[in-house]
């Protein structure tokens, strides 16, 4: 066999190698020796956004069982190779992708490689195996009905992606829906999505990046399967005024408020602005602009902050805060009046300026381990932003003003427009 | 690595780790919540609150982006035996670090006013614990089981403590447990150890050492009987919860214990800091079998934390939606009977021993984690604990393991715990 040459990046930083596969796999390699361990992380472009319209939770269910067997290895097989060697298979599921996560020693890496590429293309999904993971799924969603921190978020990107929008939808599903679901359709989940042409395979450690592509390649090169049909996502439609839902939770000690808008998507212009605008208004040091009232000088609160999610589409920028039920009007005034205060005056110079200079200067610590690198490095790929990434995007930041920043926040923002849903011990009565 | 005193008794260990250009700084305080009498429970961690809010030499208003300017993160926490703050970031903050650390120790202020508002944070960070009922029971378990030990109230407060503690409660804790000959200093990452410790010295040298602090000498009864609590609270999953009391880090049983509940749960680093990031091997693990695999328990977990006192190992599971607590429970205690009566297998030993030494390793993949292994150990048992670790678990045999078994898992050991949900 043939490897194509692996393209590496000419000046320093991270410096990994991209090869793509005859199939269009594709595999990105990067040396360390700060540890005996390597990294594994496989992505397939199968997220929640795949999940069938009339089931939703089908991917995540796929992910529950999709390492639980396959056509060459018992679920037993399989769970006697991970805990021999000592090391976990976490397989998560966003909203674009179906990720197996594993770190293993490098002794091991040949091994725990083939495994985790056999699991990614020949599940079997037995139907025992199914019954029990839907067991498991069923009672993590009762979790969740109790817990008013996810049912404030999920209730907010329902809101804000309503009429069956993926991001709108649980990426967990239903009880009734999962327990609806059939090896058969699952099976039939995997054939549909499941292609080399959606696979990235990162290997970040310390194994040669030769070894580790040369492994990939084995593993993979004789996958042949046709591109799956794209995703058709629907547009996302900002809010036109303020909504907001109360879910009585009576029971709790504390609400959780989400707070939130549809934004931008990840490709988009103005992006590096609204990161850094996120920043001052939620993340810098203890939560922003927004820890600084909600948290230090109103002592309402152990967490106040924001997040945004630019995605494929316009993603979500979320406000979060977790407050006693008397301190609920004034947390959710205090955020309109944060926000408010952004669109109409922007932030400041010093604020910029630091913004920029921690998430520049935070690039070393988020790049320190095998695990950051990998994540990195998927991030990278499935955006396009190219292998020389990490040394681009200081410029990216830097080259920010202050106007944009502004014009991300009046863009974004707007307490007419904002999304809001409590859950907790509060009643609007 | 290179470990040396002050002359104020500030104990300092520095390793060289050159593989990115990264220093992290912790430093550690020999006090938390064991140390807290009653009326004052929440003291330690309250108290590591306060101190982010300003010095004598860092006003209130430069707290912010004092670190974050170096692209560094910094935090702290607080347990039952240690309260720790850390910052990790570029080299070049070395000097930084050092210095908001050495104001942290000598120069709190404790505004009356900044007191007030930290009362609230912390009473919402508890009523979001509260929120939790698998943290509920936990907190309701270790109560029962400890009844005069200070480690049975949690390290973040009984609430009317939290609502009635003074300005001046805080302020004398913190002078009092806050002092040179109380705390280690440990620096790791891209940093030169001569040149590192020239610079500690300027920073800490001329810090007062104190009286050593008085410690409470309670000492925990041994259990005579088994104890059992339920909560019924509204709720939409069922919990169970079982805790034993078990060997401190250095009781010859701790080791031994650790491999037991790999073979029972899977092994878990012992690392605080991260190891809880990455879930245990624990397919084959035999509680999981019996629990998870018959579809009886979502979840099915065991922890055994290095601890300066004897604490506890509990273990917990949650049951699949529809299974009475009853049968959880049955399975539970049957798998623990059977490993009392007929130990563990040589396989299963020696699958132990493989998955700790693999989180060993996945324990320190970063300066900062290698630098909170290295202080808490010094903190809670010394260094040597830690450096010996990996010699410590492959010493371990199987007559040691049936040995703790005995001593460990027998019901008048023992404290059950229920979370009965009570449907909305």
């Amino acid at each position: 066999m043939t490897l194509p040459t692996p393209l590496a990046s000419s000046r320093a930083g991270l410096a990994a190698t991209r090869t793509a596969l005859p199939n269009g796999a594709v595999v990105i390699a990067k040396e360390t020796r700060a540890i005996p361990a390597v990294t594994i992380n496989l992505a397939v472009r199968a997220g929640s956004v795949c999940d069938p319209s009339a089931a939703p939770g089908a991917v995540h269910l796929l992910s529950r069982v999709i390492d639980r067997g396959t056509t060459t290895r018992s679920a037993g097989d399989i769970a006697e190779d991970l805990d021999s060697r000592g090391i976990t298979l976490t397989v998560g599921v966003t909203r674009h992708a179906l990720s197996l996560i594993c770190t293993c020693l490098s002794e091991d890496f040949d091994a725990v490689f083939a495994l985790l590429g056999d699991i990614v293309m020949s599940p079997s999904v037995p139907d025992d195996e199914l019954a029990i993971r839907k067991a498991e799924v069923t009672t993590a969603i009762r979790q969740d009905e109790d817990n008013p921190a996810v049912i404030a978020v999920e209730s907010l990107m329902g809101l804000l992606y309503p009429d069956g929008h993926p991001y709108g939808r649980r990426t967990k599903g239903s009880a009734d829906v999962v327990e609806a679901l059939t090896r058969d359709r699952l099976v039939r989940l995997h054939v549909e999505r499941f292609a080399p042409s959606e696979l990235t395979a990162v290997v970040v450690g310390d194994v040669p990046t030769g070894r580790a592509t040369g492994v990939a390649a084995r593993v993979f090169s004789d996958w042949r399967v046709p591109p799956p049909a794209p995703v058709m996502l629907p547009r996302v439609k900002g809010s036109t005024r303020r909504q907001r839902l109360v879910i009585p939770m009576m029971s709790k000690a504390q609400a959780d408020v989400a707070y939130g808008f549809t934004t931008i998507a990840r490709a988009d212009p103005a992006y590096y602005a609204c990161w850094l605008m996120n920043n001052a208004l939620g993340q810098y040091s203890m939560g922003g602009r927004l820890g600084d009232s909600i948290r230090e000088r109103q002592g309402m609160a152990y967490y106040a902050f924001s997040s945004l999610d630019a995605n494929v589409v316009e993603g979500p920028l979320t406000i979060r805060a977790g407050v006693g039920p008397a301190n609920v009007d004034r947390a959710i005034a205090s955020i309109d009046e944060e926000i408010r205060r952004l669109t109409q005056e922007g932030i400041s110079a010093k604020e910029l300026k630091e913004s920029q200079q921690y998430l520049i200067g935070a690039m070393p610590r988020a790049l320190e381990t095998n695990a950051g690198i990998a994540g990195f490095l998927q991030v990278a790929e499935f955006f396009g932003l190219g292998l020389d990434y990490d040394l681009r995007l200081p410029d990216f930041l830097r080259s920010v003003t202050l106007d944009d920043v502004h014009a991300a926040a009046r863009r974004i923002l707007d307490p007419d427009r904002a999304t809001i849903v409590i859950a907790g011990p509060y009643s609007d009565r | 690595m290179r470990v040396t005193t002050l002359d104020n008794g500030l104990k300092v260990l520095v390793q060289e780790d050159h593989t990115a250009p990264l220093a992290s700084v912790w430093c550690w305080y020999k006090v938390g919540s064991k140390d807290e009498r009653p009326g004052l429970t929440g003291v330690s961690h309250w108290c590591e609150h306060m101190n982010f809010k300003g010095t004598t030499n860092i006003p209130r208003e430069q707290v912010k982006g004092i670190i974050e300017q170096f692209g560094g993160s910094w935090n702290g926490y607080t347990w039952i035996d240690q309260t720790t703050y850390l910052e990790t970031a570029t080299r070049d903050a070395l000097d930084r670090m050092l210095f908001i650390e050495s104001e942290r120790m000598a120069n709190c202020l404790y505004h009356a006013d900044d007191c007030e508002s930290e009362r609230t944070v912390i009473i919402s960070e508890l009523e979001g614990g509260e929120n939790d009922p698998d943290q509920l029971l936990d907190q309701e378990v270790t109560a029962t089981a400890f009844k005069a030990h200070p480690y049975r109230h949690p390290t973040i407060g009984w609430l009317s403590d939290l609502q009635t503690m003074s300005r001046d409660d805080l302020y004398g804790y913190y002078r009092r447990y806050y002092i040179p000959n109380n705390a280690t200093l440990v620096l790791v990452g891209d940093m030169e150890t001569d040149d590192a410790l020239r610079r500690v010295d300027r920073y800490f040298g001329g810090i007062a050492p104190g009286p050593a602090p008085s410690r409470l000498r309670t000492v925990e009864p041994q259990q005579t009987g088994e104890r059992r609590l339920t909560i019924r609270k509204e709720g939409t999953a069922a919990y169970v919860k079982l805790a034993f009391h078990a060997p401190a880090v250095t009781g010859p049983d701790f080791f031994p214990l650790l491999i037991l509940d790999a073979v029972l749960t899977g092994a878990k680093g012992l690392n605080l800091w991260s190891s809880f990031r990455m879930p245990p091997p624990q397919r084959r693990a035999r509680l999981y079998r019996a629990l998870v695999e018959r579809g009886l328990a979502s979840i099915v977990g065991g922890a055994l934390l290095p601890t300066q006192e004897p604490f506890l190992y509990t273990v917990s599971a949650t049951a699949t939606d529809g299974t009475p607590l009853t049968s959880v429970e049955t399975v539970l205690l049957e798998e623990l009977d059977r490993v009392v009566r007929d130990g563990i297998t040589d396989a299963e030993l020696t699958k132990a021993k493989t998955q700790l030494k693999a989180r060993l390793v996945f324990d320190n993949d970063s300066i900062t984690n290698i630098a909170h292994q290295f202080g808490y150990f010094e903190t809670i048992a010394g260094l040597d604990v830690f450096l010996e670790m990996p010699s410590r678990i492959a010493a371990v045999v199987l007559d040691d393991v049936v040995r703790a078994a005995h001593a460990i898992l027998c019901p008048s050991n023992r404290t059950i715990g229920w979370f009965d949900p009570i449907a909305r």
